[in-house]
């Protein structure tokens, strides 16, 4: 090219940008670009973070909610609540004056009252109720968190007043109430959808009491919420919040660096650092509520000796396997099946040192001196708990080969992991799990419990009668420091069983410009941008 | 020549049932159902399980939801995603004016630059300027599509500034979709700076889309211009004291195309397969991104018949090509 031509062409490409006229001020306008699209806007049938991250945590709101960055429960649509002595009877208060959107599409009449709570909760426990059948994918979430075997009634005792009737005692209840699931909906809205044959409409344009009112979703390319001014905690600083879909997150990263958007969701571990090096940009990180593990089949002989899987957690040397998974500061090593950030941990707690005389020793005193055989299960392509699965195989079948054990990597694409896993088919098989509530609970019961054991979702296959009274009577009790006291006792038990090889807590990164203000990471994993602001 | 159409509309039977056949199996060939997907990590009750199959009718045997799937498409329904509910039908016709607009741009860059490249190799045969363009189209055509298209943003937008990341427009301009088509839409949306704006948008993905089909149009370009520029009525039309343009441009170039315009066809196939790589690079919402999410959440319904439209597609393109080829060449269609 001619050095003549070349501010030519420069001036033609540049010029459009300069042309392009401010819509909105810079400063009321926050672009995300968000990992994936929405599956829909209907939260209660679907369970990814994304749907997540554009509806439960911008246009619905539950009636208890996380404080922002932490586990601790705060009130939202309920001001306060009662739990009865017997743990079975949950009274809430709803906050009065909470107006739903008004939107194109939707002219609310009345206030958020019982009905709404009723309405959102009824239309997924109760197999009558005319919203019911309308999900043709069900409720997954509520059904997975077993809801529907856990309330007993919802009673209306008031414009402002409902109880929650449980079947049993479940501490994790209020903490269930602040997940995605729990969100509440317009009965009003709904009711007018169902008059008018639009039923399909509620999973289309949303409407709820949240700080983001939804305005549009451009299938696959971006979902536009404006400020909500008549919102009960006050209007959010942004006029409008914009989630650019922007899948690669290669791609993401030059967007953010671009200035196209103003936080990057979820970059690779491995761009950490040059991203820390961008003066224009802060990265955060947070102590997720993830734990990735290597289940142990304990159905399996000779893994169903307890000495075989202490030696097997003996040979890891799960410090090399962190630096290669996840970079340097990238997680953090795991003990335990939940992170140390959890209450209900216990910091005496220790991992298996990597020791493999001792790990021979223990191969030996078990009859296996000259090892075994066995088959190592991963997934394809990696995912937050096991960035490369492939070689995270590898190093554990190298470790393992230096006890004599001769280990064989076997490949499954995920949905058939899981499902040949459930069935109890795999010797050892690489897993992970991220908390939905914060309750140490979330990680026991559905990983580790003798229930879980028997519908397949224990990968270890391992039922232990006194770990699992423990962690049953922990559930019901109320009081957090009782609680904790047991669950230490069941993680020591966990501990010197070791149905797992417990990996790492990864950490969770955002990536953000300099003049967004107020935004904090979610331990849940969830986003939620409705208090952030932009000040240069 | 109606012979000619009738046997090739006759092809076209098959090759539909054949697809039609072809998709079904294969989504239901990967392992995992859609509600397995669904639920991820979390526990899936197999009552639960069962009831979700049931409901989205996939208990039944397999011949039986083949017969259904035909059955549907007889009545013209395409069905429903597992995923949002929105009608296949709707969300295709929703994401393929984008597919359409970047690949229509990706051809023209492929077709204008390929065939001045392959016309110009050609005249100057054994020159630098020849053995450079078969370099580059060699170069081109090798090369991965995906490392292809981060190198061009980290060159164009992230060091020079000269042209956006990704997206389709700036997110400063709210377009309302009329017609799909991005230039279009901003054009009739009024607003100052938006159909420039969506310009600057297309031009990486369509370089990035169209370099295969370039590299591809170039070479064949130039080998069917030597072939034509040795015939003897090109030889007779320089004797006669044409001038070079006309030589080349009138006698050479147009009966060259004939090969390179069946290439053009061809080419569509290989830019809708390649829009789903360079649709993922650039955050394009497209059929070919789309389909790839399908996939991963085993939405049979959207991969059914989102490949079949798309099969449908290049099935009518290649027909509509044959019928042309027919029609400029007697030889073809008097071929049993």
């Amino acid at each position: 090219m001619s050095n003549a031509l070349r501010p030519f062409l420069r001036l033609l490409l540049c010029g459009a940008l300069a042309a392009a006229s401010q819509v909105y001020a810079a400063g009321a306008r926050l672009v995300v670009c968000s990992e994936a699209s929405p599956e829909g806007f209907d939260i209660v049938q679907y369970t990814a973070a994304t749907t997540a991250d554009a509806t439960a945590e911008t246009v619905f709101e539950r009636l208890v909610g996380f404080a922002p960055g932490s586990t601790a429960l705060i009130p939202a649509l309920a001001e306060r609540w009662q739990v009865s002595a017997d743990g079975l009877s949950y009274t809430f208060h709803l906050r009065q004056g909470v107006k739903f959107h008004r939107t194109a599409w939707f002219t609310p009449s009345r206030e958020l009252n019982a009905d709404d709570v009723l309405w959102s909760f009824q239309r997924q426990l109760d197999p009558q109720h005319p919203w019911h059948q309308l999900s043709v994918r069900g409720f997954p979430y509520a059904e997975a968190m077993a809801i529907a075997q856990l309330i007993e009634r919802i009673d209306k005792l008031g414009e402002h007043r409902v109880r929650f009737v449980l079947k049993h005692p479940e501490a994790p209840f209020l903490a269930n109430l602040a997940m995605g699931f729990a969100s509440i909906y317009s009965a009003e809205y709904a009711g007018q959808l169902l008059a008018q044959g639009k039923s399909e409409q509620l999973n289309r344009l949303p409407v709820g009491t949240g700080p983001l009112v939804f305005e549009r979703y451009a299938k696959d390319a971006q979902v536009r919420f404006r400020g909500n001014p008549e919102h009960w905690a006050g209007a959010p600083a942004l006029e409008r919040l914009i989630f650019a879909i922007t899948p690669e997150p290669n791609v993401r990263q030059q967007r953010l660096k671009a200035g196209d958007c103003q936080i990057a969701l979820y970059p690779r571990p491995v761009d950490i650092p040059t991203l820390k090096a961008d003066p224009a940009l802060r990265v955060l990180e947070l102590d997720s509520l993830l734990v990735a593990y290597i289940g142990i089949n304990t159905r399996h002989p000779p893994l169903d000796d307890v000495r075989v899987r202490q030696a097997l957690n003996l040979a890891f040397d799960k410090s090399a396997y962190i630096r290669a998974q996840y970079g340097p500061g990238g997680a953090s090593p795991a003990v335990a099946p939940y992170p140390p950030t959890l209450w209900g941990h216990d910091p005496a707690l220790s991992g298996w040192p990597h020791d493999l005389a001792r790990a021979r020793q223990l191969l030996a005193e078990a009859g296996h001196a000259d090892g075994f055989e066995l088959a190592i299960w991963t997934r394809p392509g990696g995912g937050p708990t096991n960035p490369n699965p492939g070689i995270g195989a590898q190093m554990l079948q190298a470790d393992l080969a230096a006890i004599g054990i001769r280990a064989e990597i076997r490949v499954f694409e995920w949905g058939e992991l899981i499902k040949r896993a459930k069935n109890g088919e795999h010797d050892l098989v690489f897993m992970g799990w991220a908390g939905d509530n914060g309750d140490p609970d979330n990680f026991l019961t559905p990983n580790l419990s003798c229930a879980a054991a028997q519908s397949g979702e224990n990968q270890a296959g391992w039922c232990h009668a006194e770990f699992d009274a423990l962690i049953a009577r922990a559930r019901q009790l109320p009081d957090q420091a009782q609680r904790a006291a047991l669950y230490r006792r069941a993680l020591a038990i966990f501990h010197e069983q070791a149905p797992w090889i417990p990996l790492a807590h990864p950490k969770q990164f955002s990536a953000l410009r300099r003049d967004v203000q107020g935004f904090v990471l979610s331990p849940m994993g969830s986003n939620n941008f409705s208090r952030v602001r932009r000040e240069p | 020549m109606l012979s000619f159409i009738a046997r090739r509309l006759g092809l076209l039977i098959p090759t539909f049932f054949g697809v039609t056949l072809l998709t079904f199996a294969l989504i239901r060939m990967i392992p995992g159902d859609p509600v397995e997907v669904m639920m991820g990590e979390r526990r899936v009750d197999p009552i639960m399980h069962a009831e979700a199959m049931e409901r989205l009718g996939l208990n039944k045997p397999l011949y039986a939801q083949y017969l259904d799937y035909i059955g549907q498409l007889a009545r013209g329904d395409l069905g429903e995603s597992l995923r949002t509910r929105e009608s296949v039908w709707s969300e295709f016709l929703t994401l393929f004016p984008a597919t359409v607009e970047l690949a229509l741009a990706a051809l023209l860059f492929a077709g204008s630059l390929g065939l001045i490249a392959g016309v110009v190799a050609a005249l100057k045969r054994g020159s630098l300027f020849d053995h450079g363009v078969m370099g580059i189209s060699l170069a081109g055509y090798s090369m991965p599509i995906f490392w292809w298209g981060l190198l061009l943003i980290m060159f164009f937008s992230v060091g020079l500034g000269w042209t956006p990341v990704s997206g389709r427009i700036d997110l400063l301009y709210d377009i309302e979709p009329v017609t799909g088509f991005m230039l279009i839409d901003s054009l009739l949306s009024g607003e100052e700076g938006a159909f420039l704006d969506a310009l600057r948008h297309l031009i990486l993905p369509a370089i990035v889309l169209g370099t295969i089909p370039l590299a591809v149009i170039a070479r064949m370009t130039r080998s069917a211009m030597l072939e034509v520029l040795r015939e003897d009525y090109v030889r007779t039309a320089r004797a006669k004291g044409l001038s070079p343009a006309r030589v080349v441009f009138v006698h050479g170039l147009r009966n060259a195309l004939i090969p390179v315009l069946t290439v053009f066809g061809l080419q569509v196939g290989a830019l809708l397969a390649g829009a789903v790589l360079t649709e993922t690079i650039f955050s394009w919402p497209g059929i070919g991104k789309w389909l790839i999410e399908s996939i991963g959440a085993r939405d049979y319904p959207v991969v059914q018949n989102g490949i079949l439209l798309i099969a449908c597609l290049v099935i009518l393109v290649n027909f509509v090509v044959d019928i042309l080829y027919g029609l400029a060449n007697p030889r073809i269609r008097h071929q049993k």
